[in-house]
């Protein structure tokens, strides 16, 4: 198969961008995205020119650093799959593609393809975590755990956090990324005792980030290669709503004794 | 202070655009079912328009508590603050997340984002020019030119909407609410978490359809002038006089 590519080409995270067009020609059509990017390299390489930088890791789509816009769409245009899962079978022979970085603002361009999304990292450490004793590890099932509750948390786990959902938003929110690491904990009793602080603290540092707000366009979950729902952001609504109305209200109960 | 701090944030914000949206959508339907009145003709009891009557109504209603038109004014002030409110979160969340979409993708498709989703800002300021313009036009008839004359409610709005350009633009700004209302009336519940699996197509196939009702009852009454199906204002049919 034969593509005609039209690549973002940035030097460095402040130089002026440009899109630069490749041919690339003979490409076996179970050839993954990223191997294809692989092979152009190879030819650029030879060509003595500066290779397309890109992120990749997996390449089985669990890792969530193959972050590339295809034709507009993040991760390309197969739902539920990452860049890396796409084979260049899904594009028409001859066709153009169009490949860009994730478009933006709190995550800012590195080079070519790849951008710093450490800004994902700092909401997590921010609250998305458990505070457990170290020492011997407990029993399984020492704490019961509902079935309902573990499957929904073992659903908002499964968000890689590759960034997809930020850039096809037209706000560049991170509202379902945060809500789902939200949700992963707060719905089992292990995540419980930090919930209220977990939900303001990782809002506030999702809008210091500056991530856009949710506007319930539901371009998020369209995009998600995990197929996270937007219901864990009417979740996270509710959680954080009630954290501030506990942070609000709570202070005076608790001083009367 | 720890209101403020919730205020600050963007769901702070989005928590404010659901409540005062949600005031809004309340009072938009009553508007709506109250405007229904005029198509009920003459209270042969009275000899007056029943819309005329219903215009007293709203004066009169809970007059022994807050006095006359009392609780008129308390409920238009509820809806200026709940509309000051919700016009200043939503142009504040507006530049909020344009700053953080600077560069948008070549060839971007949205798969389930929709005209009315992405037309949020910009038929709601559309609106908020709307809303002056009417209050001018048929409460404090300041833009009236007909023959506005105060109580007359029926008169006023049969010879407001005589005006061509009067109803088109009233229809046009009816399809700009029922586009703001087809998200925000599903948008408002997703916003205070009060959806949930069971609820979420459902919630949103009502705020379908409410957005719907909502636009064919308002564009009934300009419709209804215009193809004759309400009789001329009758200088002979009494005047409320109300107190």
């Amino acid at each position: 198969m034969n593509f005609k590519l039209k690549i973002w080409r940035q030097k460095l995270g402040n130089s002026q961008g440009f899109f630069s067009d490749y041919l690339i020609s003979n490409i076996d059509p179970d050839t993954s995205f990223l191997e294809m990017l692989d092979i152009l390299n190879e030819q650029l390489v030879i060509q003595g020119e500066d290779p397309v930088a890109f992120e990749h890791d997996c390449r089985e789509g669990i890792c969530g650093s193959c972050s590339m816009t295809i034709n507009g769409r993040p991760h390309g245009p197969n739902r539920l799959t990452t860049a890396c899962q796409l084979k260049m079978r899904s594009f028409a022979d001859g066709a153009e593609i169009v490949i860009e970085p994730w478009r933006a603002k709190a995550f800012p361009i590195v080079k070519d393809l790849v951008t710093d999304r450490s800004a994902f990292d700092r909401i997590q450490q921010a609250g998305g975590y458990v505070s457990v004793n170290t020492g011997a590890a407990c029993d399984a099932n020492t704490i019961p755990v509902e079935k309902e509750s573990a499957d929904l948390s073992f659903y908002a786990a499964s968000c890689i956090g590759c960034g997809a959902c930020v850039a096809a938003c037209p706000n560049g929110s991170a509202m379902l990324f945060t809500a789902a690491k939200v949700a992963q904990l707060s719905l089992l009793p292990q995540g419980a005792p930090e919930r209220s602080h977990r939900a303001i603290a990782m809002v506030e540092r999702m809008d210091q980030e500056n991530f856009g707000g949710c506007t319930n366009h539901g371009e998020c979950q369209a995009a998600c290669p995990k197929d996270i729902s937007i219901r864990f952001i009417s979740d996270l609504n509710r959680e954080f709503i009630t954290a501030q109305a506990k942070k609000i209200y709570g202070k005076r109960a608790s001083r009367r004794s | 202070m720890a209101l403020s701090d919730f205020y600050r944030t963007t769901v702070g914000k989005k928590v404010v655009m659901a409540l005062s949206g949600a005031i809004l959508v309340g009072f938009v339907f009553a508007h709506m079912a109250g405007n229904l009145k005029f198509f009920s003709g003459i209270n042969p009891a009275t000899g007056s328009y029943k819309f005329d009557e219903y215009g007293c109504f709203l004066r009169q209603f809970g007059s022994e508590i807050f006095g006359y038109s009392g609780f008129l004014w308390l409920a238009r002030i509820v809806l200026l603050l709940a509309l000051v409110a919700h016009a200043i979160s939503g142009i504040s969340l507006a530049r909020l997340n344009r700053l953080a979409k600077p560069v948008v993708s070549q060839g971007a498709r949205y798969s389930s984002a929709n005209a009315a989703s992405r037309s949020m800002i910009y038929g709601g300021l559309f609106l908020l020019l709307f809303i002056i313009y009417h209050i001018l036009h048929l409460t404090t008839g300041t833009l009236h030119f007909r023959g506005f004359v105060e109580g007359s409610v029926y008169a006023n709005v049969y010879n407001g909407f005589l005006s061509f350009p009067v109803a088109f633009f009233y229809i046009f700004s009816m399809i700009c609410l029922a586009l703001h209302l087809y998200h925000g009336a599903w948008s408002m519940f997703q916003t205070v978490g009060l959806t949930s699996s069971l609820w979420d197509s459902r919630l949103k196939l009502y705020a379908r359809i409410f957005a719907y009702v909502i636009f064919l009852g308002f564009c009934s009454l300009p419709i209804g002038v215009w193809v004759g199906a309400v009789a001329k204002p009758n200088a002979d049919v009494k005047v409320v006089i109300c107190q």
